[in-house]
């Protein structure tokens, strides 16, 4: 068997391989690919030499253009950071009544602070603010903290009940749970408050029960909540006549309060969110109010 | 060479073990040099090590297969910097067997949640998704808050971890369980022990709300609530934070 024998049928020459008498005819690969091929490892050589590649033991050729995805994405976001600095210097400079007078700065509030509150924010709050069981709703107005930007800003810096050493602390008590009051004590105290205006059907309950329950507010409650129960900003205890309720206002969900307290906790955003954001986000939620002043 | 050839090629075993050797140089070539260089690894001195109730949750994590849809890598991009925080550092998993990074986000990264949200949110979140976010196509994990965590095993599951290098002490392996307790009961006797073993910094409190049992629920938190807080190298290392720069 000779290597350049003719195959008989295509008259092409064969490779000379033959496998149980079937033989290979000799076609080579076409120019194009071997061209293609010896592009590729060209490249290859000068990417070697412009980009880290090879291993040294301990380190690597770094490359001549000396390019590091770490470096890259640093440099980008600090390119984001400058080619945004026109508007957030001004943010930075500007006080908070200033920005809010200024149309155009509010609109830059607007579209910054949808997304970093649809990022950062929306999780708990939901999306269009409105809160739900267990996290304030943004767009009423009520605020347990205090309602100017200042406030809202340093309530998104430290958050409530959170780890941050300056944190908000606002903890009520678990009057039922731990024994402060008593079970009759505490359907009369949740009468009582469900009559403060609050939910339609809270005159419903027994007067008796009603008036026993304000005896035990005074004794328990008004530390906190105030005489009127319109609650105290400086221990973010919220106001108990309005018909805003953060838990719910059903006889169920004020009874599992007053039984089991309550502690909501709100994240601080001070490590994650900058000030300029912060300040962006202080502003975007109070221009969410909903119902006139 | 041709002759060469034509003995090789007809020898099966031979021919198969030469594809094996020469299939593997590109691999060898890639990844070997990797476990030398220095700088594939970060050094971070303050890294610590996962809790026994950490690591439990880790496992919950595992086993319900929250990866296939969440990722814990933020990517060098800077549109994953400038919504997840700092980029991921090799040093950050260090400690994480296997790995959980992931290659598909249905949901959100997950490497930095730690600290995002509240315990109760995480909660509420995992008991049913959809009574937070509306919009979420998330599955509900409800039975976690009914479930009791085992606890008897947690000592095996950390020296198993330390067979491979996580630096575990017998101190940590022999009060697992404990650890795990305590790290649920903020006023329980076993708390601060926790604190002792695991750092200041270590997060002691009743996860689930409910510091009388330890359930999946309080092992997950504590595990999500822990991501991305493990060290501060992430944070040093961008050294300017998005928005800061002036």
């Amino acid at each position: 068997m000779e290597i350049g024998e003719r195959d008989p049928v295509t008259g092409q020459v064969t490779t000379g391989h033959e496998w149980n008498g079937i033989k290979e005819l000799y076609t080579p690969i076409p120019r194009i690919v071997f061209f293609f091929l010896a592009t590729t490892i060209l490249f290859a050589v000068c990417y070697w030499v412009l980009m880290p590649a090879w291993p040294l033991g301990r380190t690597y050729t770094k490359g001549l253009l000396g390019i590091d995805q770490k470096t890259s994405v640093d440099r980008l976001v600090k390119d984001a950071t400058l080619e945004r600095s026109d508007w957030t210097h001004k943010i930075d400079q500007m006080d908070f009544a200033a920005i809010q007078a200024d149309p155009s700065m509010m609109k830059i509030v607007g579209e910054t602070g949808h997304t970093l509150f649809g990022d950062n924010c929306a999780a708990c709050h939901g999306t269009k603010a409105t809160g739900g069981p267990g996290f304030p709703n943004l767009t009423a107005g009520i605020w347990l903290w205090g309602g100017d930007p200042k406030t809202i800003f340093e309530t998104l810096r430290v958050g409530i009940n959170s780890t941050h050493p300056d944190t908000r602390t606002s903890q009520m008590l678990a009057f039922g749970r731990d024994g402060v009051i008593e079970s009759k004590q505490l359907a009369d105290v949740v009468a009582y408050v469900r009559s403060l205006g609050g939910t339609a059907d809270g005159l419903d309950a027994d007067p008796q029960s009603i008036a026993a329950g304000q005896d035990v507010f005074k004794q328990n409650c008004i530390a906190c909540h105030g005489d009127d129960a319109k609650g105290k900003r400086d221990v973010g205890a919220p106001d108990l006549t309005d018909s805003n309720w953060i838990y719910g206002g059903d006889l169920q969900s004020v009874t599992a309060t007053v039984y089991g307290g309550r502690q909501g906790t709100m994240p601080h955003w001070e490590q994650r969110l900058s000030a300029t954001q912060r300040k962006i986000l202080a502003l975007y939620v109070l221009s969410l109010r909903k119902v006139p002043q | 060479m041709p002759e060469f050839h034509r003995k090789i090629e007809r020898s099966a075993i031979g021919f198969v073990l030469a594809i094996v050797v020469v299939s593997s140089i590109g691999g060898f070539v890639e990844i070997a040099p990797l476990f030398t260089i220095d700088n594939t690894v970060e050094n971070a001195p303050d890294m610590r090590v996962y809790t026994p109730l950490e690591q439990a949750g880790r496992n919950i994590y595992m086993r319900e297969g929250c990866y296939a849809c969440h990722s814990q890598m933020i990517r060098t991009l800077r549109d994953e910097v400038e919504r997840y925080g700092p980029y991921s550092l090799a040093v950050e998993s260090k400690y994480d067997h296997p790995m959980l990074w992931g290659s598909k986000r249905t949901g959100p990264d997950l490497a930095r949640i730690g600290g995002k949200y509240s315990d109760a949110w995480q909660v509420a979140h995992l008991i049913n998704p959809r009574t937070v976010v509306p919009e979420s196509i998330m599955p509900k994990f409800g039975w976690l808050r009914e479930n009791p965590l085992r606890i008897d095993d947690l000592g095996e599951h950390l020296a198993a971890l330390r067979d491979v290098g996580v630096p575990y002490t017998d101190d940590m392996i022999a009060n697992a369980t404990q650890d795990a307790l305590g790290q649920t009961a903020p006023d329980g006797d076993f708390a601060a022990g926790v604190v002792k073993r695991y750092g200041q910094a270590t997060q002691v409190r009743a996860f689930d709300g409910n510091p009388a049992i330890v359930t999946e629920m309080d092992a997950l938190v504590a595990y999500l609530q822990i991501l991305g807080h493990l060290t501060g190298a992430a944070q040093a290392e961008l050294a300017v934070q998005p928005e800061d720069g002036k």
